[in-house]
This record gives C-alpha cells, sequence and structure tokens, in this order.
C-alpha cells in the first residue's frame, strides 16, 4: 500500500520535472531518531528498512528491538515491533517465529546486548537453526549508558569503566561473533560487513538482503553484523570515528562471509 | 464428555491447556514440574503446536513473551528456584500487559531448597514475581480437577484483562492421581481476536507495539495508575474462595492448595468434637478473597492459617481481618507437611483463645514475641 503511495508521488514530481531521488522509505516512520550526530545506526536502521520494502514484506514482518541505543527501534520501524529485555531479543522473536512461521521476525541488537547479556539467548537461537534474521550492531562499546567497555571493546581500548586501556589480564579478549557462531550447524547465514564508505554501505545492504532471503527461504538462523561506530562515547569527531574503525576495528573484526549454507551451490 | 478420568494433576493441567486453545509451550526442565513439560513434548508437535526445551527459564518466559505478543495462548512451567529466573520476564509481561500462563509447582526453598511441596512461593507469587509495581493473577487449586479448570480459568482471565497469570500449585497436587473430567476442547483459530497483537500490519493499519518502556514520566506514570485501575476492578469481581462450614464458625482456618485437603480433615475431627470451625479455602491467592474473609467476621471469634511455610498469606488474612479478631498461624515449611492430628491440636488452642505463630521447634511461640 504504502509503495504505491510512494511511486504516485515520485510520478506527480517527475511530471513536474522535478524528480524525487531520495526519499524516506515507507518501512521507517516519521518520528525522529534519538541517535547521536555521526552515529551509524541511522544508516544500518535504513538498510534494513529499504529491505523490507524492496522484498515487500513489511506488512508481514515483526521486529524486535534491545535494550541499548537502538531500543527505540519500535518507534522508527512502520512494521509491528516488539521491545525486549536485555539481550533476550533471540528468545522473543523465536516465540513471535513459533506462533506465526509465516511472518519475517527480525532483531535489531548491539554488542553488549547480543555478545554479553544476551549470548545464550543469541548462540541457542542459531544452533536451534531458529528461522530469524539478526542484525548486530558492533560498536566495541556501550552506547546508551554513557561508554562502558563492552564484550567487543578491543583489547587497550579506554573506555569510562576501563579508563586504563582493557587489559586482557584482567578483562578478558573481545568475542568475534561470527567467527564464534560459524561453528554451529543450525546457522545458515553470516556476514560481517560495516557502513563507512558508499561502497561497503551497499554491501552491507546486499547482505541483510541476503538475510531476510534466507530467512523467506528456510534456511536457519542468519546475522548480519555490522562494525559500527560511537563517536559520542569514544570522544572523537564522526570522521575521525570511521578512520578509528579502519584502523583498529577492521583488523580485530575482518570483513566478509562467515558462514553461507548456499555457498558452493 | 462428562467421563471421569485418572490423570496426574501436572498432565491434568497439561491437558486442560490444551484444550483451553494453548498450542505453545516454552519451558526448561525441573522438578517436580517435569510430568507437565513432558506431556507437552508429546501431544503439541501432533496437533501443529509447539513444544520448545529453551536453553534457560529465562530464554523460556521471553519465548513466551514473544509468542503471547504474536497473540496466541501460550504457557510454561517451572518450579520455585526457575520462577525466580522467570521473574524479568514475567515483569516485562506485566508492562506490557501481555497475558501467557506460568505455572509454579512450588518446592521449599530459599536457593536450591528441596523438591518436595512447599507454599513457599506465596510471597514472590502475590507480592513480587518481578521487578515494579505490578501483579499477576495466581490461581491456587487443591485437587487434581481444580489443576484442570484453573488451567482456562487462567487463559480465560489473562486474555480478558490482558495479564499473565500464574498457577501456584505444589509436588503433591502436581503427581498425585485423581479422577478428573477434562474440559471441551477449545478451537484456538475461534478464541476471540486479540487486535493489539503483533501479527503483521499487512499494510491495513498502523503498526503495534509491545512494549514496557516510558521514558516520560508523566506517561510511565498514566500507564502504571491505568494498570492499577484494573487492578482495583480485579480485587472486586474475581476473588474466588470456596467455604466449608462457615456459617456458623467461631473459628476460621484460611488454607489453600495441599495444605487445604490436610486441614479439611482436621477439620471434620473437630466438629465431631463439638468444635465450631470452618475453612476459607483462597482459590485465587491473587487477588485475595478478603470479601469471603471479612463476612466471616460476623461469627467468628479467631483465624488460623495453615499453610506449608513460616506464614506468608498470614499477613494476608491479617489484612483482610483488620485488627478485629485475633489472627493465629500453624504451619510447616514443606517437604515435611502438617498431619491431621497437629492441625487439630492447632484448632482446639486457636478455639481455647490462644494466639500463636506455630512451628514444630517453637511450638511456645506466641503472637508478637
Amino acid at each position: 500500500m504504502a509503495t504505491k503511495t510512494a511511486a504516485t508521488a515520485t510520478q506527480r514530481n517527475k511530471a513536474e520535472k522535478n524528480p524525487i531521488l531520495f526519499e524516506r522509505t515507507p518501512a521507517l516512520t516519521t518520528a525522529i531518531t534519538n541517535y547521536c550526530p555521526g552515529c551509524l545506526h541511522g544508516i544500518t536502521q535504513r538498510l534494513v528498512a529499504e529491505n523490507l520494502e524492496k522484498l515487500g514484506i513489511t506488512g508481514t514482518t515483526v521486529g524486535v528491538s534491545p535494550v541499548g541505543c537502538s531500543v527505540i527501534a519500535y518507534e522508527f520501524y512502520a512494521c509491528d515491533m516488539v521491545q525486549a529485555a536485555h539481550g533476550r531479543a533471540p528468545a522473543v522473536a523465536t516465540g513471535l517465529k513459533r506462533a506465526h512461521p509465516e511472518n519475517t521476525v527480525f532483531t535489531y541488537q548491539g554488542d553488549g546486548d547480543l555478545a554479553s547479556i544476551g549470548m545464550a539467548e543469541t548462540i541457542h537461537a542459531a544452533t536451534r537453526g531458529e528461522n530469524i534474521t539478526v542484525i548486530f550492531i558492533n560498536n566495541a562499546i556501550y552506547g546508551m549508558t554513557g561508554g562502558q567497555m563492552a564484550p567487543t571493546s578491543l583489547p587497550g581500548q579506554v573506555t569510562q569503566t576501563s579508563p586504563y586501556g582493557r587489559d586482557v589480564k584482567t578483562a578478558g579478549y573481545p568475542i568475534r561473533v561470527c567467527e564464534l557462531l560459524s561453528s554451529l550447524d543450525g546457522v545458515a547465514f553470516l556476514q560481517r560487513v560495516t557502513v563507512d564508505t558508499p561502497s561497503n554501505v551497499r554491501k552491507a545492504a546486499k547482505a541483510i538482503r541476503k538475510g531476510f532471503e534466507y530467512q523467506r527461504d528456510g534456511l536457519g538462523f542468519s546475522l548480519i553484523e555490522v562494525v559500527s561506530t560511537c563517536p559520542t562515547n569514544w570522544g572523537m569527531t564522526p570522521y575521525a570515528a570511521l578512520e578509528w574503525l579502519r584502523e583498529n576495528m577492521l583488523p580485530y573484526y575482518p570483513l566478509g562471509v562467515y558462514k553461507d549454507c548456499k555457498a558452493g551451490e | 464428555m462428562g467421563e471421569k478420568i485418572l490423570m496426574k494433576g501436572n498432565e491434568a493441567l497439561a491437558e486442560a491447556a490444551i484444550r483451553a486453545g494453548c498450542r505453545h509451550f516454552f519451558g526448561y526442565p525441573i522438578t517436580p514440574q517435569t510430568e507437565l513439560a513432558a506431556y507437552m513434548s508429546r501431544h503439541l508437535p501432533k496437533l501443529g503446536g509447539t513444544y520448545l526445551q529453551a536453553e534457560s527459564e529465562i530464554a523460556a518466559i521471553n519465548m513466551v513473551y514473544g509468542a503471547s505478543s504474536a497473540g496466541v495462548r501460550v504457557m510454561t512451567s517451572s518450579s520455585s528456584p526457575g520462577v525466580s529466573l522467570k521473574g524479568e520476564g514475567i515483569s516485562y509481561m506485566i508492562g506490557a500487559d501481555l497475558p501467557g500462563l506460568i505455572v509454579n509447582v512450588n518446592r521449599g526453598g530459599p536457593g536450591l531448597g528441596g523438591i518436595q511441596p512447599s507454599q513457599s512461593d506465596y510471597w514472590m507469587a502475590t507480592r513480587a514475581t518481578g521487578h515494579g509495581d505490578g501483579h499477576v493473577f495466581v490461581l491456587a487449586p487443591s485437587t487434581v480437577q481444580e489443576m484442570a479448570d484453573l488451567a482456562r480459568k487462567a487463559f480465560d482471565l489473562g486474555d480478558r484483562y490482558r495479564m499473565p497469570a500464574m498457577i501456584l500449585a505444589d509436588g503433591l497436587l502436581g503427581q498425585m492421581m485423581e479422577p478428573v473430567e477434562l474440559p471441551e476442547p477449545l478451537d484456538p483459530a475461534a478464541l476471540p481476536p486479540k487486535p493489539w497483537a503483533t501479527t503483521g500490519t499487512q499494510g491495513t493499519r498502523e503498526h503495534n507495539i509491545i512494549n514496557s518502556l516510558s521514558l516520560v514520566a508523566q506517561i510511565l506514570e498514566d500507564s502504571v495508575i491505568k494498570r492499577y485501575e484494573r487492578y482495583v476492578l480485579i480485587k472486586d469481581v474475581e476473588q474466588m474462595a470456596q467455604l466449608e462450614y462457615v456459617e456458623d464458625a467461631e473459628l476460621v482456618v484460611v488454607a489453600y492448595g495441599a495444605a487445604a485437603r490436610i486441614a479439611r480433615s482436621a477439620i471434620t475431627a473437630a466438629r465431631e468434637e463439638g468444635i465450631k470451625v470452618g475453612m476459607i479455602r483462597p482459590i485465587t491467592l491473587w487477588p485475595f478473597p478478603t470479601k469471603a474473609i471479612k463476612n466471616a467476621c460476623a461469627t467468628a471469634r479467631a483465624f488460623l492459617s495453615v499453610e506449608l511455610n513460616t506464614g506468608q498469606m498470614v499477613d494476608d488474612v491479617r489484612l483482610a481481618v483488620d485488627g478485629s479478631v485475633p489472627v493465629s498461624f500453624f504451619g510447616h515449611t514443606g517437604g515435611i507437611v502438617p498431619t491431621p492430628a497437629e492441625v487439630l491440636v492447632a484448632i482446639r488452642k486457636a478455639c481455647a483463645g490462644e494466639t500463636f505463630h506455630l512451628l514444630p521447634y517453637h511450638s511456645t511461640l506466641k503472637a508478637g514475641e
């Protein structure tokens, strides 16, 4: 329905010789987001929404928002939305999917939510081959609570709760989620992407689309990890944060496909 | 229908839940609710439903949260330590106004406690099933028949008021066998629609949101007060209790679940001695049957709460009596259940005008000491 309206508006503008090149996807509401300037949540959130529209599934999708910066994602997506307790999104998504297997179900989670308090839910949804799609934002820090050390904070990374830098002797090592999940038989698709450049944004969009397609085809659990920034809590300008991501995050979290059940087909 | 069959309490509850239209069960192994989950794992897949053994109690209750968001009748079952873990999810269900059945086959505690029958979770069930300012329905069966009847009731109440409902049973009720007449099966598709559920907009409506977050203080307070007003209505119209020999009773025993079965034997013996004693058996623990207790104050000179704990429901009895007559307590804490003879001694003491808080090793303790 909404797509039809947008197309009509585009046609009208064409007629006025003022073509719209870029507009809000109907899978997003008109609510103003709460993300900080320079945060990459906005891009990833939009890529998810655009894919829902492209696949024509906005009306049959239920999203699950986490606890973290994207907690209010339920206001931003135009599909039905459920807010989950901290880390429990994959369990909530399991309940939603088992009740209505014909619907598309996705979770949108940060690193503290997914890889710390919700690790059990993540691993078990994955190993069950739960037919859901997980969008995992890894920016190596707890954003909403003000910049504490996360399970994915890098060795030596200074945060509010690792003021002398993450000491792996006492705080342990970061978790590489894609690598960890790649050994599980229930997993259909795992890809780590980032959205620091237009070319990487396009790759991320394709990966997210693939996740939803695999779910549509009933292939099992899919997770797309998006390596992201947090300019506010990293204490950097948005541009410097992108540089830091490229210099520090990507070597530790290499981009690529970590599992594809259709590879070689 | 109308035929009686012999069933275990846990299995009767499971079958009644299926007949109430429940096709989704999420749980985690724990004694003494085992038969319930096993029954569901045998029967739900054949009905096109879901039995899922979750990775934890926490995951199980959050799967219940998800399935309930999707509008289906859904349940989980556990026992005391497991229900503690579910507390977070139950609180979120309360906050998001979601129905769903949680069965607590109560065992002794705190901590890992024991696995024998107990009523040690009365406070947790009626006061604080999770954080925050809210309640769940708490229903207390005392027979296998009621295990079945209250399963249906719990789903109906939960859906009507958009609230979680808990059945507080114990290992004695769960594992004993009694004849039971099962209710007629309901077709899940014929249940009343839930227009609030997140089933997909289908492009025909605004998106539904299931949520317990309100960052704006005024919106949070408004929602909590609105829910409280529902609680006030429920306390007015949904109290349930069974009254036995209360009309002329000078002493009223208050007991629920397995404790009520033991108290009944003691009351029968006391009546034979000429003691005017009756019983109020709460069936809803929340809302607590305050009205029945207040009404009984017309004839009662004293109340005696008999429980399988150190004295929890007795608080609610005192609140209902509101100081008008003395309230005593007798109990064992679980595993060890009182004998009818012990309860009879307590009844005689209360009738003789004594007020006490009696546990096995402190038989001389009086109220207030």
